[in-house]
């Protein structure tokens, strides 16, 4: 397969920035998108020309390194997948491929493709934790009963690998969904009752402090999250926020 | 409860609220409306009433007024804000592929209904203020059919534009509404009918008044 590529670069931060197009040959459908760009990355170390950066690390879709805006949407056309797990078959021979970093002022570029991803390290740090004395008088979590569906819906939250397809696929850059899911992790849990109102105000805060936008209830980021992670989570994190400004 | 007004989902909540005010006076609007088509003489006492009882002129309609700048105000205000989150623009930006047309045009389908209340201010309310307030004319409790049907008789461009602009209202709604319940919380297992619930009200209320403004113009040919 032989493609045309349209790829972002970048020096630094600072730098402006702009795209270069790259002609790329002998892909086969059933590698993944970052073996295609090795592959090119190759080419170019063998013509003397600086490779493109990109972040990438478990390549099983696992620890949300990998970002990538493909063809106008966070992690290319399929679903409930990142970009290591897109393959090669999902174009077609002589397709021109857009390949940008995902776009949000709280997320800026570092280099090429490779983005700052921090900010939601910043909100996670802000209250994503339970404060757990471990003096050795823990109770055991398993003595502790708790309803299938919260349990259920708690880890399916915790799913969430934090790669920020949701900031990027939103028309808002917003950050709800991400911070919905460590929010609902805990909020579903009796663990979390203790620090709930605390915790959802502090990282609501951290989240407007970074600049993301607002939910407009689009469901992008729903569509475009690897692992589905619910709109459900939002309306709980707006409940919780809500209960915790009145009540606390 | 401090810096509360001053944070995302605060605003969001605001703008949900306003707008869900709005949609009840909607169905208010609509309902008196409809009448025109079915009894002149009825709604020529509605309207009476409305515009000429206390607490709907001096509290009620004050009350109107703020609700719908502020929803306006707001919207602007969080469109130019999330404008700002994105930063640089993508060169391609596929939002087809995961999200309606009407979740990502609020702000375009708002624009063309504020012009819209434009027109109708300069259409109804203007007048009714100068008729009142202005020329102080004595107080007629018959006028109000004739006034509305003649700015639909014999002109096909203002009932168009009605039609066009109710259009454009019915997508802000299919869109609007049912979010407004997402963002205030409400997602559990009502959450199926609402959604049905606030789509028809977001098809059937608008076309309503599409229905009557056609009425009047083809009832007066």
């Amino acid at each position: 397969m032989k493609l045309k590529l349209k790829i972002w670069r970048q020096e630094d931060a600072q730098a402006k920035g702009g795209f270069q197009n790259y002609d790329v040959d002998g892909i086969d459908g059933d590698m993944s998108f970052l073996e295609m760009l090795d592959v090119l990355n190759n080419n170019l170390v063998n013509e003397g020309i600086e490779p493109i950066e990109f972040d990438h690390d478990c390549r099983e879709g696992i620890c949300g390194s990998c970002s990538l805006q493909i063809n106008g949407e966070p992690h290319g056309p399929d679903r409930r997948i990142t970009t290591c797990q897109l393959h090669m078959r999902k174009f077609k021979d002589g397709d021109e491929i857009v390949i940008e970093p995902f776009r949000a002022k709280a997320f800026p570029v570092v280099k090429d493709l490779v983005i700052d991803r921090s900010a939601f390290d910043r909100i996670q740090h802000a209250g994503g934790y339970i404060s757990v004395n471990t003096s050795g008088n823990t109770q055991d979590a398993n003595s502790i009963p708790i309803e299938k569906q919260n349990a259920d819906d708690s880890f399916y939250a915790a799913t969430c690998i934090g790669c920020g397809a949701c900031v990027a696929a939103c028309k808002n850059a917003s950050a709800m969904l991400f911070t919905s899911a460590k929010v609902s992790q805990f909020a579903l849990l009796p663990q979390g009752e203790v620090e709930a109102h605390e915790r959802v105000i502090s990282m609501v805060n951290q989240m407007d402090k970074e600049g993301f936008g607002n939910c407009t209830n689009t469901g992008a980021c729903y569509v475009e999250c690897p692992k589905g992670i619910s709109l459900e989570n939002i309306a709980r994190l707006n409940r919780e926020y809500l209960s915790a400004s009145v009540f606390s | 409860m401090a810096g509360i007004s001053k944070t995302s989902i605060a605003r969001k909540v605001a703008m949900a609220l306003s707008g869900l005010f709005l949609v009840l006076f909607l169905a208010q609007h609509f309902t008196i409306n409809f009448t025109s088509v079915v009894s002149p003489s009825t709604f020529n006492e509605i309207s009476h009433f409305m515009g000429t009882n206390f607490v709907v002129q001096a509290i009620l309609q004050p009350i109107l007024i703020a609700g719908v700048v502020f929803h306006f105000v707001m919207g602007f205000i969080l469109d130019i804000r999330n404008r700002k989150a994105r930063g640089v623009g993508y060169a391609k930006f596929n939002g087809a592929a995961n999200s309606p047309w009407v979740s990502r045009n609020m702000i375009l389908t708002g624009i063309v209904v504020l012009a819209f209340l434009g027109l109708h201010f300069y259409d109804f309310w203007i007048p009714e203020l100068v008729h009142k307030y202005v020329e102080t004319h004595p107080d007629d409790p018959y006028r109000y059919y004739d006034e509305t049907v003649a700015k639909f008789a014999g002109d096909p461009f203002r009932t168009g534009f009605y039609a066009l602009c109710f259009i454009f209202l019915m997508l802000h709604l299919l869109h609007g509404f049912a979010s407004s319940f997402q963002t205030m919380g409400v997602n559990n297992k009502y959450s199926g009918a609402i959604k049905t619930f606030t789509k028809a009200f977001a098809i059937v209320i608008p076309m309503g008044f599409v229905f009557i403004a056609i009425f009047h113009y083809f009832n007066n040919l």
